[in-house]
């Protein structure tokens, strides 16, 4: 029973993705000179070279974890969208550390880790202790939570971070101790990778082999069961949010430590709102996460070269993400097909299962 | 005699797979009253909701007077003549009586709604069908029987031939169930046709020509009612015998358990939900409240568990100072607790078994080491539990919505009742179940009383807290009117003045039998 629900539940959103795929090439065939040039490249294309497999993976690493910080504030009934805030600030938190406090190979980097999901710890507990204390929805203190931290990231980086010598608003180049090292060349798939594998089986244990991550799904689950039963609500709105921020904030200083090597966003990346996407693709499970992160960077990866290579614009791929979204999130779709599996089953076992 | 009604082969599955009605046939002849009963889950509801278009059928068919008919939704069963009495109200509760019965129907003078007719069309309806209601009062100033009538009349005043009430009596004072009963024959005289829908078998015996008992969504007998007794119909619902006389060692109280004293509580505008609230439970007792729902119960219930705090008067346990503390607290000096709405607060009810059977003991060594959960002892926790509490399941990692009302509720009486508690607190424990599984708690309830933990049972329903209890306080706004040290002494109608707060027991009397 509770495998034929995880079937159908995977079933339900491969069929998802196929049909907006399956839209998304018939817009292409409507609007495209080179119908099927740009179908090859957006299907195949990431696969074409190692570069563009290096790419894709490089794309995955913050979307994994941004796709977890936000997972496990879903699975605690709480919202999480400011995921986005919350790297942002994460990322100037592990310049900062790279910048001004220069230590050792190795220990450099895991200060600057650290650094940043303090970061990112420090601006999620700002909606779960207001949620908490005062009842504040934290769907909208984290949204404008975003906003606040942006910009005061912004001018900590400009105001004192500031390389005057390039030619852009960036920071300082960060020394080497501070780096997230290469591991294939000539890609930039870096140590980021570990810290994502980390990461994806650390929310894992936490949320299903922990007693904080017991209270924190019952509280998900049913908040009016978890205070009755004597779990402490408050504690797991404030804890969900830390550790959700903790791990945002781990997706911000991968780019920046792994990819750039120095701060040089002047906007919000966006990968806070890919989390929102990829949580609800792995249907907040850690383990889905990773496949989610993949898939999503696979078919961005696939626009972007498609649009390089073909006349098809790069934004196809929001139609199709935003046709998955709706089509997983419709609990009536397929329905009726499930239903009638149901009924099948339901009459070859006799009654009352 | 003329078939109003006839369901054939009526099949419904619901999504997480239980099939709720399997080629059901259900025929109700014109002019009388047709018990339909069955423990929980038998189908009841399922069958009334396909008749009233509230769900699709998987397969079947209804023959309305003699015709096909189609429904599929409330409106078009209202239009063909059937009306529906819900268990709980579908009224606005800031409107009159007479707004709430005209409501979509409404008496028009050009493009204004004509007030005066409307009215005029309520009381000509409450004399003609003997249902007496004050048109001008509003819905949340008359009393629950009063509410139950409006319901009747807005089905009648929309032309309802066929009535389905569904545990109408649930909420009824003794008093109210006779005006009911009544009312109901009444209206079986003027040639109405009514289903009547209940788990209480001697009011089945009492009102109804007729009984179809279902069990595990099938038909399992039809009976004329005057050729059945009460036991043979719940031999049948059950499909074997039924004990409704509960066993019970005498009372043995030890030391008290629980005291409250001058309990109080207010809402936000001011008005006392609990006013002055004294008793105490002693180990090795158990202590019944009765009273109509909404008189103070949920209150003092949750301010007991630590789910709501107190604006005055003191609460111990066990010689411990509790004013106002936590569940958790609660918990750890041994209060276990059966809420009254097992959804709401008794379980997940997207988790598994296992893990509803641990909510209240994760933190405990014998289920957690320092970081990680001990998988193992919480497996076998449910195993023992499902086991010994007969609950009925394939696994116990199955999600707690593929259960029966009665089994979610066997689960919550297992936590509660493993926990080793001294004190428990059962808010209408036996609510919404099946006679079996109401037979099971009762026994639990006594059992885990006479060895040694002290019981405060609440309840709505009078024959329970009659039989389960050894003491009996009657509470009503807000307020302990009366006190009774030997529960099965009290009469039902007795009780009822009570409850209605016809009648309160004197300062000296009530401290006296609370002492």
């Amino acid at each position: 029973m509770i495998r034929r629900e995880l079937v159908f539940e995977i079933g339900r959103t491969l069929i998802a993705i196929m049909l907006a795929l399956l839209l998304g090439f018939i817009i292409i065939l409507l609007v495209s000179e080179e119908p099927l040039e740009a179908f090859q490249h957006f299907v195949l294309g990431p696969l074409t070279t190692t570069r563009r497999i290096g790419n894709w993976i490089e794309a995955t690493i913050p979307l994994v974890l941004t796709g977890l910080a936000v997972s496990i504030a879903f699975q605690a009934g709480q919202f999480n969208i400011g995921a986005e805030g919350q790297l942002f600030f994460g990322a100037v938190t592990a310049t900062i550390v790279g910048i001004s406090f220069p230590l050792p190979m190795y220990v450099h980097v895991l200060v600057a880790l650290l650094g940043a999901m303090l970061g990112g710890a420090l601006v999620g507990a700002i909606s779960g202790l207001m949620k908490a204390r005062w009842g504040a929805s934290e769907l909208v203190s984290s949204l404008m939570l975003n906003y606040v931290f942006y910009r005061f990231g912004l001018y900590l980086i400009n105001h004192h971070f500031r390389d005057p010598n390039a030619g852009a608003m960036v920071s300082y180049r960060l020394p080497e101790t501070v780096w997230l090292q290469w591991i294939w060349p000539p890609t930039r798939v870096h140590w980021g990778l570990w810290v994502a594998i980390v990461a994806i089986i650390f929310s894992y244990l936490f949320i299903y082999r922990t007693r904080w991550g017991y209270a924190l799904r019952m509280t998900g689950l049913n908040k009016d069961f978890a205070a009755y039963a004597g779990i402490s609500v408050t504690a797991v709105v404030i804890y969900s949010q830390v550790i959700s921020g903790a791990i945002a904030g781990l997706a911000g200083a991968a780019d920046v430590l792994g990819l750039y090597r120095r701060f040089q966003w002047q906007m919000l990346p966006g990968y806070g709102f890919d989390g929102i996407i990829i949580a609800t693709l792995a249907r907040n499970h850690p383990l889905g996460v990773p496949i989610a992160a993949l898939f999503l960077a696979y078919i961005r990866s696939g626009a972007s070269i498609m649009s390089r290579m073909t006349d098809v614009s790069s934004e196809m791929v929001a139609i199709i993400q935003g046709i998955m979204i709706l089509l997983v999130t419709a609990q009536a779709f397929l329905s009726k097909w499930h239903h009638r599996a149901v009924v099948k089953e339901a009459k070859r076992h006799g009654l009352n299962a | 005699m003329e078939t109003l009604l006839e369901m054939k082969a009526i099949t419904k599955v619901y999504p997480n797979g239980v099939m709720a009605n399997d080629r059901v046939d259900f025929r109700v002849n014109k002019g009388e009253i047709h018990a339909l009963v069955g423990e929980n889950g038998a189908g009841k509801t399922t069958l009334m909701k396909v008749l009233f278009g509230l769900e699709v059928p998987d397969g079947g068919e209804v023959y309305y007077k003699g015709k096909p008919l189609q429904v599929t939704s409330p409106l078009q069963a209202i239009r063909n003549g059937i009306g529906m009495v819900h268990q709980h109200f579908m009224l606005a509760p800031s409107l009159t009586v007479t707004e709430n019965l005209v409501l979509g129907v409404e008496p028009r003078k050009g493009l204004a709604f004509d007030w005066d007719q409307a009215v005029q069309t309520v009381t000509d309806l409450s004399k003609r069908y003997n249902l007496p209601v004050d048109p001008l009062a509003k819905i949340e100033d008359i009393p629950i029987g009063m509410r139950q009538k409006v319901e009747i009349l807005k089905a009648l005043l929309r032309g309802a031939e066929l009535l389905v009430l569904d545990e109408p009596t649930a909420v009824l004072t003794p008093q109210e169930t006779e005006e009911l009963f009544t009312a109901l024959v009444g209206l079986k005289e003027q040639g109405h046709t009514m289903i009547f829908i209940s788990h209480k078998l001697n009011e089945v015996k009492q009102i109804t020509d007729r009984i179809t008992v279902m069990r595990g969504g099938r038909i399992v007998g039809v009976r004329d009612t005057a050729e059945v007794s009460e036991a043979d119909i719940s031999r049948l619902m059950v499909g074997r015998d039924v004990i409704l006389k509960i066993d019970k060692p005498p009372a043995k109280p030890q030391k008290r358990i629980l005291e409250v004293q001058n309990l109080s509580y207010f809402t936000p505008e001011g008005k006392a939900l609990l006013q002055d609230v004294s008793f105490s439970v002693r180990a090795g007792e158990i202590v019944g409240i009765a009273g109509v729902e909404g008189n103070g119960q949920r209150e003092l219930v949750e301010i007991l568990t630590g789910l709501r705090r107190p604006h005055g008067g003191l609460i111990s346990v066990d010689g411990y100072q509790m004013s106002g503390s936590t569940p958790r607290q609660m918990r750890d000096l041994g209060v276990a607790h059966i809420p009254e709405d097992r959804m709401l607060h008794g379980v997940a009810n997207e988790a598994s078994i296992e893990e509803n059977l641990i909510a209240d003991r994760v933190q405990m060594p014998e289920y957690t080491r320092k970081v990680f959960l001990k998988t193992e002892a919480i497996a076998s926790n449910a195993q023992t539990l499902v086991t010994e509490f007969n609950v009925r399941t394939r696994s116990p990692k199955t999600p707690i919505k593929m259960l029966s009302g009665g089994n979610i509720q066997k689960v919550v009486v297992a936590r509660e009742f493993s926990s080793n508690p001294r004190l428990v607190i059962a808010n209408q424990p036996t609510r919404g179940v099946d006679v079996g599984a109401i037979e099971f708690i009762h026994k639990k309830l006594v059992e885990i009383c006479r060895a040694g933990a002290a019981v405060l049972l609440i309840s709505a329903d009078l024959n329970e807290v009659m039989s389960v209890s050894d003491r009996l306080l009657v509470i009503y706004g807000g307020q302990i009117v009366a006190a009774f040290p030997e529960a099965n002494e009290v009469s039902e109608e007795e009780l009822g003045l009570y409850m209605l707060g016809i009648q309160t027991q004197g300062d000296t009397q009530l401290k006296e039998a609370l002492a």
